[in-house]
């Protein structure tokens, strides 16, 4: 016998509003570091910059309080903070490809991407009263998230970037459609999934004590695996499609509560990586530099040079870091994007990196949170999903920077300089602050 | 600036950074919603072994912890309560203060009764001057005192038995 006792929820908006002056300090004081060490401090721009944090915080913070009052008072500040500082890391390597001769904008852009993230999340809390709705555009959802993933594959709109065709040029501007592909696919899914849930979870043979699915129910989960094996195989893209893969996996588990199905994934995904590595040259390379990374011979032939260069940078940091701006994080090929771990682990050191490892696991658990806190199906697989895939994409790059899984070629979310990634990330956060909000609201009391 | 003061802002960055983790982690830390659910007691199986186990040592009573459970302690105690002498939490013991005792099926009510026949908000148990009253809130298959179906407010002594459904409640002064 149990008592259950309902909890009052406290919307937190006034801790939301401590927080985000803490996350506002943090990309101020990160900035006006960056300009010091690069001779560039003015007081009055640092004062305009300060202004701008300030003033998008607290538009979001009202933003919130008028669409989305119960939203999670902790997702925005912990991504305004993670945002910050990778904008001072952007600027940073700009100055340092300034020094060495080469003319880049990439903080300014990506300052652009980040406004124009901030509204496309408001706008999801605006527009998005409810996220049922989403439900009805299941398969809308999946076909675009298909389009998206193919249209790199478009003559004249795809353009191969380094040996990988996954970007779209628009207006002048390259794209990646796999980035807003994810949250297509996630919906789709969790639509998907929310529908067929008990014929995947209760039909099959029992084998060793474990349910496992019939042939025919393996539909959309081979379906899906080849997708993510034809973007491999077409688009030379591994992160993105580890990253959908990973994604249905998780979701599929998450809905049936079957570790059949995560065994069956990860036999097809270790069937797919032993595949890919013996029949595609760019696959065994990837493998040879991972394995091999500090040979001789295959960092001198530049397999790995990147990624041995990156260990440099972060042993170089040491505990503590050589201080923003005061390390050499420019050595890295791609400090700005790929390498941006990297960039932060050298001049922030273990502490800086592992503060910023946290506040990934705090964005993920408030997204897991939200989902056991919903009351919806549809809900908590969205949920689950979209904060399984923040922190799916965060192991896979910082897995690959750091050695622990090879390399692959993904954004840091909310660091890394990149418009889709920022932009598709703020939706993410726009969905998610959408889903917090419902699940944490008090239900009207019926007699 | 000097050395020292670069020094100083650069651990000062990181001394930020981790401030707003652990401060974000103590708004988490304070941030539990939804309902609590507190064991009261061990499952049917278990008490029953209980049972027989406290008939042998004789010792039944548990620490005081307000809601008791187990069989019914043959102390008396100081305070009137509300035993529990039938039904799914026969044991149960509630001390009656002054406040109004709430029973039903709902999860806000004080007496949890998880019973078909039990409305969300069955009957209320209170003090009036005092006396204990036991008044029906409405309930769908009625409050009964005695052999006498409650409607308005009743005296509730001690000694009386109420029936909800399947379960009956004893006052003791």
């Amino acid at each position: 016998m149990a008592t259950v006792t309902d909890v009052k929820v406290r919307t937190g908006r006034r801790s939301e509003l401590g927080l985000l002056g803490l996350a506002v300090g943090l990309a101020v004081l990160a900035r006006g570091l960056v300009d010091y060490h690069a001779d560039f401090l003015e007081l009055d721009e640092l004062a305009i910059y300060a202004a701008g944090w300030t003033a998008v915080a607290l538009l979001i913070h009202l933003a919130i309080r008028r669409w989305a009052p119960f939203a999670d008072p902790v997702l925005v500040p912990a991504v305004l903070g993670l945002n910050g500082i990778g904008l001072a890391m952007i600027r940073r390597m700009d100055f340092a490809y300034a020094a060495r001769g080469r003319d880049t904008d990439f903080g300014e852009v990506q300052i652009a991407w980040t406004l124009l993230g901030v509204a496309l999340a408001m706008l999801v809390i605006l527009l998005l009263r409810d996220y049922r709705l989403l439900r009805r555009f299941t398969y809308t959802a999946g076909v675009l998230g298909l389009i998206g993933l193919l249209l790199p594959l478009v003559p004249g709109l795809g353009t191969e970037i380094n040996g990988a065709r996954i970007w779209i040029s628009v207006f002048g501007r390259s794209l990646q459609p796999a980035e807003f592909a994810k949250i297509a696919f996630v919906i789709f899914f969790a639509g998907f999934l929310v529908t067929n849930r008990d014929t995947l979870a209760l039909a099959g043979p029992k084998v060793l004590g474990m349910r496992f699915p019939r042939p025919r129910d393996m539909g959309p989960l081979a379906l899906v695996w080849v997708a993510a094996m034809l973007v491999q195989i077409y688009e030379r893209d591994l992160g993105t499609s580890l990253l959908l893969f990973g994604i249905f996996v998780a979701m599929l588990y998450v809905a049936t509560e079957r570790l059949s199905w995560v065994i069956v994934g990860l036999g097809m995904f270790a069937t797919g990586a032993v595949l890919a590595g013996a029949l595609f040259s760019h696959v065994a390379s990837r493998y040879t530099a991972w394995l091999h990374a500090l040979d001789a011979e295959v960092y001198r032939s530049g397999t790995s040079e990147q990624l041995v260069r990156g260990l440099f940078g972060m042993a170089s940091g040491g505990l503590f870091g050589t201080g923003l701006g005061e390390g050499r994080p420019d050595l890295v090929p791609y400090a700005e994007s790929d390498f941006i771990v990297a960039s932060i682990g050298e001049e922030l050191g273990l502490t800086g990196l592992m503060a910023i490892l946290t506040l990934y696991v705090i964005i993920v658990q408030r997204a897991m949170r939200t989902a056991i806190g919903t009351r919806h199906g549809f809900g908590k697989l969205l949920a689950a999903g979209l904060g399984f895939a923040i922190a799916l994409q965060v192991f896979i790059v910082v897995g690959g920077v750091t050695r622990v899984i090879p390399l692959t070629g993904l954004t840091t979310p909310f660091l890394a300089y990149g418009g889709s990634s920022m932009l598709a990330n703020w939706i993410v956060i726009g969905l998610l602050l959408r889903l917090s909000d419902q699940a944490r609201r008090p239900e009207e009391v019926t007699p | 600036m000097s050395q020292l003061s670069i020094t100083l802002l650069r651990m000062g960055f990181l001394v930020l950074l981790w401030t707003l983790v652990l401060s974000a982690i103590a708004v988490l830390r304070a941030d539990l919603y939804g309902t609590r659910i507190t064991a009261r007691g061990r499952g049917r199986e278990s008490r029953r072994d209980a049972e027989a186990r406290a008939e042998k040592t004789a010792s039944p009573s548990r620490a005081a912890t307000g809601i008791r459970t187990g069989s019914i302690s043959t102390r008396e105690p100081s305070a009137a309560h509300l035993a529990v002498t039938s039904g799914p939490l026969k044991g149960t013991t509630i001390p009656l203060g002054a406040a109004p005792v709430l029973v039903g099926r709902a999860s806000t009510c004080t007496l949890v009764i998880d019973d078909d026949y039990c409305s969300a908000k069955h009957c209320r148990i209170y003090l009036e001057g005092d006396r204990w009253m036991v008044e029906d809130l409405g309930s769908t298959n009625g409050t009964y005192l005695g052999n006498q179906r409650v409607t308005d407010p009743v005296p509730f002594r001690a000694g009386d038995v109420v029936r909800i459904g399947a379960t009956a409640l004893e006052l003791r002064a």
